[in-house]
């Protein structure tokens, strides 16, 4: 069976644009969350987010994709560019139906949708743009990206909130088992507009503190909710024979095992499933708990899930049996960004044998039993990750990613 | 031995009749569901009609509680999926939930709710920083469409794999052929898989209005949709839902469950052209025929009938002619073709599901659906389109294809069940 | 509404299509097709809707098929205004 391996990385993320301010950051410890600047979040319940620094677009993309897109797409698609010459990709020299691309969306452009929406019931259907017609919609950056890299293999779009990011790069697993030679896959997100950030309030997780140091806190006593992010990851996933013969200049890892799960209905009383999709994917990879040498949390940051991942994580490797982290305590949740990114994360830890610190997180709530890193990077080899990710209403997913030996 | 996927079970809402009986009766009849648009006032629009489907939730099992929080797409999909899982004979205990999927499609998510909530929160389009004072608890299931394929999951009980599926237009089918992978990969024995969508609401026809996409031909509505004809001058929108069972062939026979198809063969590609705009050569949706056709170990000469995208637009009526023409050579001639959008018109995401279930349900009951208010057909669109009647014809292996914004083409196709194993 | 001249339809592209990638909108470009100029059917759609909000006038469906350059697109509103 072919195996797939990630060959490349493009990242837009809070506390770095490009993948090395990404990980340098990250290793430092520094957080890109803050009080929003997209907008005015005055009055508002919740002020802060993680918005990706120092994008200007006009600077990677030309002028006649500028009004026909959303800033997560503009986003996207440098990731996109970032992802291919990190792996020293030129999708000319590939056969056209042998790559195709992979993302996990879960609102689209929703801050273009919110300036079509104002126009139309503030001025009248004749003001709505012919971009509206496909600049909001979810499969806009796999379109958009297609475009841009000729690329014509299978491509698709999941929407699994938060999950999908996983679900998306192990679509793209799927697709290089099937014979599709390379998968740009992953997902770039983002809804810091007012609509956006009132349907997010909707959702009952947001944090309502205003300082940036205490907002996020995953795992701890005083977890309150999240704290929103932009931006996400955008990889290359590459037959592993197809990446060794046109020479690959780095694998950072081989797409090891994966595998989702539903949580049970409320109705039904049962606990979740995450334990499941760990354990599956475990056996997918062909490991043992005691292989695994870190594990990337979703960290909701909400204090019932808080304990049910760190429920997940004991039973299946003993309570404190391995280091678990969050980076995204330093981003915020990027929903179908966030675990991608996460898996660029793992990817670096593998390749640096660094496990990246979580961030503002103190005392852990009473009966959370996981060794978290914290302070400095844990120095130590990583041969395997396993990232987690869970989406709002019962979407689990666990990827485990491996060092080709 | 390779897994084999069939589908045992079909639910469908789709204009002019709910339920897959009235559904499959349109179809033969050669009725159009089309009519001016009468979820609001029309009239400042270009295009006004449009495929609505008579829903009322209350009437179609949904409680108080559900019909608040879904979406009406939401809605459409959980009694289909309802309708699917008893017409396949399986009851809320027989799913082994952790072995059962559920993949749905959809085009543009909650977007009739969205716009609903925005004009509540912006106070009708006035206010940019939006009240969160006045957005709704569900607002959240909205932004985010996901909550689709959790309300199905809830509904059948499923625990296995579950995604929502979103590639503009081909998502109906898209879901499915996932849904299929899923079970031949071992990752699920059963799948609820189909699309839903309901976008028939200002915003989304405003925005096929301004690239003139959809038909304004208002002062005829019933025959405003002419996929193939002379005259047809775009798509007329519609909503609805189709929602499947698929099994994993083996089980399905064990079980004594009644296979409707198999789903032989799957494929997706994309033009890489552009967002909206189709290139005339046809050479990519070809090219996931070609590749659909391959999965399936079949030759298109083996292709008895096509079910077409026929969206009724200009450009897509042409590309799809040319694809067809390209991929099965001069056996194009000698295929019929239909595109039942005439009659239901063209639900975005939902549709590809929907026309899956009309290829099933045409190689169960032996009849194709016709193509509507085909009268003139335009002179580079010259292969055998069904016209006006439906046509007894016992089928065994049915193409379904589709094409969207995006630049994404699927093709899938169908075996009759008793055919022998490639 | 006056005369619509190459200047006005120059800012409305940029404004509502963006800039040309590889001309100068600003340089002789009159009887360069909209196509060489980069600017696709769906560019002149949002131009047409533009046309209309600012200057009341209506273009027919088939504009932008019939109007490959500005000098013909210029022709064809100021005929109708």
């Amino acid at each position: 069976m072919n195996r797939a391996v990630i060959t490349g990385l493009g990242v837009a993320a809070p506390n770095g644009l490009g993948v090395d301010a990404y990980w340098s950051a990250t290793l430092a410890g520094v957080s890109g969350i803050g009080r929003i600047t997209r907008f005015d979040p005055s009055g508002y319940p919740a002020v802060l987010a993680g918005e990706v620094p120092g994008f200007d677009p006009a600077a990677h993309l030309g002028p006649r994709l500028l009004p026909q897109t959303d800033h997560m797409t503009r986003l996207a698609l440098v990731a996109s560019d970032a992802a291919l010459a990190d792996a020293a990709v030129v999708p000319q020299r590939l056969h056209e139906y042998a790559m195709g691309v992979v993302t996990a969306s879960s609102s689209g452009g929703f801050e273009f949708g919110q300036r079509e929406l104002e126009k139309l019931w503030s001025g009248g259907p004749q003001q709505v743009s012919a971009y509206q017609s496909y600049a909001w919609f979810y499969a806009v950056n796999t379109g958009q990206i297609s475009i841009r890299h000729g690329m014509r293999g299978p491509s698709g779009v999941v929407v699994a909130d938060q999950a999908g990011g996983l679900e998306a790069v192990a679509h793209a697993r799927r697709r290089i088992r099937r014979n599709t030679r390379l998968v740009l896959t992953g997902g770039v997100d983002g809804s810091i507009c007012p609509w956006g950030w009132v349907a997010q309030l909707a959702g009952g997780r947001l944090s309502g503190r205003d300082d940036p140091g205490t907002a996020y806190l995953p795992f701890d006593a005083r977890a309150c909710g999240h704290v929103p992010g932009e931006g996400g990851a955008i990889l290359v996933a590459e037959d592993l024979d197809c990446a060794r013969e046109r020479g690959a200049r780095q694998v950072y890892a081989e797409i090891a095992g994966y595998a989702s799960t539903f949580d049970p209905a409320p109705a039904t009383g049962r606990g979740p499933a995450l334990r499941r999709a760990v354990q599956l994917a475990l056996a997918d990879a062909g490991l043992r708990p005691a292989d695994i040498d870190v594990v990337f949390a979703d960290a909701a940051g909400v204090p019932a899930l808080d304990r049910s991942e760190a429920d997940a994580i004991s039973a299946v490797f003993g309570p404190g049996a391995v280091p678990v982290t969050a980076p995204k305590t330093m981003t915020g949740r990027l929903y179908s960004g966030g675990a991608p990114l996460d898996l660029a994360a793992a990817a670096l830890s593998i390749r640096d044998g660094a496990i990246p610190p979580t961030v503002n997180v103190g005392q852990l709530a009473p009966g959370i039993e996981i060794d978290l890193v914290r302070g400095a990077p844990r120095r130590v080899p990583v041969a395997a990750a396993l990232v987690l990710a869970r989406g709002y209403g019962g979407f689990n997913a666990a990827m485990v990613l491996r060092a080709l030996s | 031995m390779r897994r084999r996927v069939v589908i045992t079970g079909i639910g469908t809402i789709a204009p002019g009749g709910l339920g897959t009986k009235a559904f499959w009766e349109l179809l033969t009849s050669g009725r159009t569901a089309t009519r001016r648009i009468s979820f609001f006032d029309p009239s400042p629009f270009r295009s006004q009609v449009a495929a609505e489907c008579d829903f009322a939730p209350d009437r179609e099992g949904l409680t108080p509680q559900e019909i608040r929080r879904m979406d009406r797409a939401a809605q459409f999909a959980v009694v289909c999926a309802r309708e699917a899982l008893s017409d396949a004979g399986l009851g809320p205990h027989e799913l082994r939930p952790p072995r059962t999927s559920v993949v749905i499609g959809s085009a543009v998510g909650a977007t009739t709710s969205l716009e609903r909530e925005y004009v509540v929160v912006s106070d009708g389009g006035r206010l940019e920083r939006v009240s969160h004072e006045y957005a709704v608890p569900h607002l959240y299931g909205y932004l985010v469409p996901s909550s689709f394929a959790t309300e199905v999951a809830w509904a059948v009980g499923a625990e296995g794999p579950t995604t929502v599926v979103s590639t503009g237009c081909t998502s109906g089918l898209d879901a499915i052929g996932y849904a299929t992978d899923l079970i031949r990969e071992g990752s699920a024995d059963t799948a609820v898989a189909g699309a839903t969508d309901a976008p028939i609401s200002p915003i989304t026809v405003a925005c096929f209005d301004a690239i003139r996409a959809t038909t304004p031909r208002n002062d005829d509505p019933e025959h405003a949709s002419r996929p193939f004809d002379r005259s047809r001058n775009g798509f007329a929108l519609g909503e609805g839902a189709a929602v499947l069972v698929l099994e994993e062939a083996e089980r399905a026979r064990r079980r004594g469950a009644h296979a409707y198809a198999e789903i032989a063969g799957f494929a997706s590609r994309c033009n890489a052209f552009h967002m909206t705009g189709l290139k005339p050569d046809g050479r990519e949706m070809a090219e996931a025929i070609r590749a659909a056709l391959d999965e399936a170990r079949l030759d298109g000469t083996d292709i008895d009938y096509i079910n077409a995208h026929g969206s009724g637009t200009k450009q897509n009526d042409r590309h799809e002619t040319a694809a067809f023409k390209r991929s099965l050579g001069p056996h194009a001639y000698r295929t019929p073709v239909s595109s039942i959008k005439s009659m239901i018109g063209h639900s975005l995401g939902a549709i590809g599901s929907i026309e899956v279930a009309a290829c099933a349900l045409a190689i169960e009951h032996r009849v194709l659906p016709p193509t509507a208010n085909l009268h003139n057909p335009d002179p580079e669109c010259d292969l055998d389109y069904v016209p006006l009647v439906a046509r007894e014809q016992r089928t065994s292996a049915v193409l379904c294809v589709g094409s969207g914004f995006g630049g994404f083409q699927s093709a899938m196709v169908l075996a009759r069940p008793d055919r022998r194993a490639a | 509404m006056s005369t619509l001249t190459m200047t006005d339809l120059t800012k409305l592209l940029r404004a509502c299509a963006g800039d040309a990638e590889h001309a100068d909108l600003d340089g002789d470009v009159l009887d360069e097709t909209f196509a060489d100029l980069g600017y696709d059917s769906l560019a002149l759609l949002e131009l047409s809707g533009q046309i209309k909000q600012r200057y009341g006038v209506a273009l027919p469906d088939d504009a932008a098929r019939v109007t490959a350059t500005p000098r013909q697109f210029l022709a064809l509103v100021n005929s109708l205004s």
